[in-house]
């Protein structure tokens, strides 16, 4: 591997990592605050004890987050110097913005953690959650800001290899920037509310201790309503994103679709397997005119191939795979939230049937893995370029020797650090049942 | 009005920001662990913990903030500093990161180990050292040119210069004295007499140690980069006088065991005036002979929005900074552990 290779792989592993807790870091304060809001609203300690024990998992969940997105933002200069150099011109305010948003939300995420007791009026301590869910909502907007400006680049005009002419609003605005941080936020959020959902399934299934029960349904129920919302907004991001590819991408769009010839009436490929030589797709499940139909609504809509384009500015063609897998999955955790909120509007099924809970069980991986799909997908749908129709990945890697070393430092880095996390999580709630914090809470209110 | 002046005023001033929050951290993990290993475990880790679990995170924030705005101002240093910290910055991502995680997961996981409080109490020495490489490069003088005009860091300049070594101890040495002076303070307001004494000692034990070495710092600096060494003599030499005077008023104000408070406010000004004497006289280069001041700052426009940002930043993080002081640092119950 060149030195582009390894830094391209670094900053991958590095991202695929990060991702997973920066979901985590956008979802997740949502959903204790929605608990803490309805524990005192119906004075049921039952839900603060859901949302004391859910930040608490944070806790670990976050400094990974911040470890890992520390790393990322100085990598971004270590690893692509040139990118920096050029690139800093422009998306430097989106990033210091960020930093705001982080700084803001880290200071408020802290007195949240730590004043459960401290005032008397209840709702001060549910009030500073809000800080924390606008912090991490906006620290996602302006990073995926910076992410968009490398796909649809604006706000500046290149010469002598320099960014000149900068406008950082029109460049902090560009094109993609409101339909990605759309579908970044939504996809969190669904993401976050089917983890907690498998979490509770999985409790349910297992029912060790039988007087939390009541409390893990209670929690299945909050965050089952919670993602059907929210994979029905990402379904609608989704469908915004390939209009938007259609008209400002569409080799993008027409490398996840393995689509070669300009043509109206386009069908829509699932799966399949790709000869590349003979552009022959075999074994794919194809919908007929889909593709026009998802590009512009109309059946008869032009969907330009990817013949159109120079061989050499086409994206890795196995990013089609990336795309099947991300929308099979976001519809399987669409499909389970839907029938689980069925089951409450009409009362004779059951909600808690055990092959429903296993179905629920396994929508927080796929929600997950849904994310990582779609983020590879839209970083390899980009190549060969860092800044699209700018600057070449070839042209920003470092050049600096040692590469090979600090790779294999930060894969062993990643590896304890997962292996750690997961460890810790699961050491913290496995012997410690929930009615025993219930009853602390009503214990500590009786005497207030 | 100049914006490169803003941007690297705003800069320093977030630099020593983080050099004053993370000393503190780095150095509480240090006494944790010596603690630990000596039996003192109970005498001081509560106290730490008490400061320590709130603010941590806010702590890196200061340094994601310096190293974020550097490139948005001086999109330059991203090239020069980015290629040549490619290792040295990698360890101290690395060990940063291992750093915080641990922590979190001995602290919040409640579960303890003796081999990640090591992780954690060696890295936040470590930590200083890596990351001062970047002050000692600024000299100049390590860095390789080759012939397709890529640059490379000059290992061999690096690890034989004295000047080198003298910023890396001097880099440790610092992070050990500012912690034990904040902790003293924060242990007499705690009323936590057992850890007061043991902090107390640590601090005056650390104040000779740091005076020579500095000394040495700036010997060296002679050898390394004369015009600097008298651009900080002879232009600012005040600042380094006023220093001096800061630490001995801190030192004699410890010893008598008065005013806790005030010493470790000047032990701020100690630093802070050493801090911006060297940064001061530094100028016009950020990167010698490379970088200069001037022709490293981002476009106009650029800069004019980042201003405006950090202005508006700025209101918004002062209250809620001192919302966290008020809580965790000013509370005299919390401090207490009534809390």
């Amino acid at each position: 591997m060149d030195a582009v290779d390894i830094s391209r792989f670094l900053t991958g592993m590095t991202l695929a990592v990060h991702i997973i807790f920066a979901t985590i870091g956008v979802g997740m304060p949502l959903f204790f605050a929605i608990a803490e809001f309805l524990g005192i609203k119906k004075r049921k300690p039952q839900y603060i004890a859901l949302a004391q024990r859910w930040s608490k998992g944070y806790t670990i969940t976050v400094a990974v987050g911040v470890v890992t997105g520390t790393i990322i933002g100085l990598q971004l200069s270590l690893l692509w110097p040139t990118f920096m150099r050029i690139g800093g011109h422009v998306i430097a305010l989106p990033l210091f913005m960020e930093t705001f948003a982080f700084f803001f939300e880290a200071i408020f995420l802290s007195i949240y953690l730590y004043t459960w007791n401290r005032f008397k009026n209840q709702w001060i301590h549910f009030f500073l959650s809000i800080p924390v869910i606008i912090g991490g909502t906006f620290s996602a907007f302006f990073i995926t800001s910076v992410n968009s400006f490398m796909n649809t680049p604006a706000g500046m005009t290149l010469k002598n290899g320099r960014m000149v002419n900068v406008d950082p609003v029109e460049a902090m605005f560009n094109a993609s920037f409101f339909v990605r941080s759309f579908h970044v936020v939504a996809t969190a959020i669904m993401t976050m509310a089917f983890i907690l959902a498998g979490i509770a399934a999985f409790k349910l299934l297992k029912n060790k201790v039988q007087e939390d029960k009541r409390y893990h349904q209670s929690a299945l129920k909050i965050t089952m309503i919670a993602g059907l919302i929210f994979s029905l907004l990402s379904m609608l991001a989704g469908d915004l994103s390939a209009k938007f590819l259609h008209e400002h991408q569409p080799e993008k769009l027409a490398a996840y679709e393995w689509h070669f010839d300009t043509e109206s009436h386009a069908d829509l490929v699932l799966f399949g397997v790709l000869d590349e030589s003979t552009q022959e797709v075999k074994g794919a499940i194809r919908v007929p005119g889909a593709l026009s139909f998802l590009s512009d609504n109309r059946f008869s809509t032009e969907v330009k191939g990817l013949n159109e384009f120079p061989k050499e500015e086409l994206p890795p063609l196995i990013v089609h795979y990336f795309f099947d897998l991300m929308v099979v999955f976001g519809i399987f955790c669409f499909i389970v939230s839907a029938i689980y909120v069925l089951t409450l509007i009409i009362k004779r099924f059951n909600s808690h049937h055990k092959w429903l809970l296993y179905m629920i069980l396994l929508t927080g991986p796929a929600a997950m893995l849904a994310i990582e799909f779609g983020w590879f997908l839209t970083e390899l749908g980009r190549q060969p370029w860092i800044v699209r129709g700018v600057l070449k990945i070839q042209e920003a890697a470092t050049q600096a020797s040692g590469l090979t070393f600090v790779t294999i430092l930060f894969a062993i880095l990643y590896f304890v650090l997962l292996v750690s996390a997961t460890f810790v999580l699961v050491r913290m709630f496995k012997h410690k049942p929930a009615y025993e914090d219930i009853r602390n809470i009503e214990s500590q209110r009786s005497e207030a | 009005m100049d914006y490169s002046l803003i941007g690297i005023s705003v800069l320093w001033l977030f630099l020593f920001g983080y050099i004053i929050v993370a000393s503190i951290d780095f150095g509480a993990g240090f006494f944790t662990l010596h603690a630990s290993l000596t039996g003192e475990a109970h005498r001081v880790n509560g106290l730490i913990e008490r400061y320590l679990n709130p603010v941590w995170e806010v702590t890196n924030v200061f340094f994601v903030f310096f190293f974020v705005g550097i490139v948005g101002f001086f999109p330059e240093t991203a090239y020069y500093y980015g290629t040549i910290m490619l290792i040295p910055g990698s360890i101290a991502l690395i060990l940063l990161a291992a750093r915080g995680a641990f922590y979190a997961f001995e602290n919040y996981g409640q579960d303890r180990k003796l081999s990640w409080l090591i992780i954690y109490g060696l890295s936040g020495l470590l930590i200083p050292a890596a990351l001062s490489t970047a002050l000692t490069i600024s000299e100049g003088g390590y860095i390789i040119e080759n012939q397709n005009n890529s640059i490379d860091l000059n290992w061999e300049a690096l690890l034989l210069s004295p000047f080198g070594w003298a910023v890396v101890f001097l880099a440790i040495v610092s992070v050990l004295y500012i912690s034990s002076g904040f902790l003293t303070f924060y242990a007499h307001r705690a009323k936590d007499f057992e850890a007061y004494h043991l902090l107390r000692k640590w601090f005056l034990l650390w104040g000779a140690p740091m005076i020579i070495i500095s000394l040495f710092v700036f010997l060296s600096l002679r050898i390394q980069n004369k015009a600097h060494f008298e651009s900080a003599v002879f232009d600012y030499g005040w600042l380094f006088i006023i220093s001096l005077i800061a630490f001995m008023i801190a030192g004699v104000l410890t010893f008598l065991k008065k005013a806790h408070g005030v010493a470790f406010i000047f032990v701020i000004i100690q630093m802070g005036t050493a801090f911006f004497g060297y940064g001061l006289s530094k100028l016009p280069y950020i990167l010698y002979p490379y970088v200069k001041l001037n022709h490293a700052v981002t476009n106009d426009s650029m800069a004019l929005f980042l201003v405006i940002a950090f202005v508006f930043g700025l209101i918004l993080l002062l209250p809620s900074l001192y919302f966290l002081l008020r809580l965790f640092v000013l509370d005299k119950d919390y401090v207490r552990g009534r809390k």
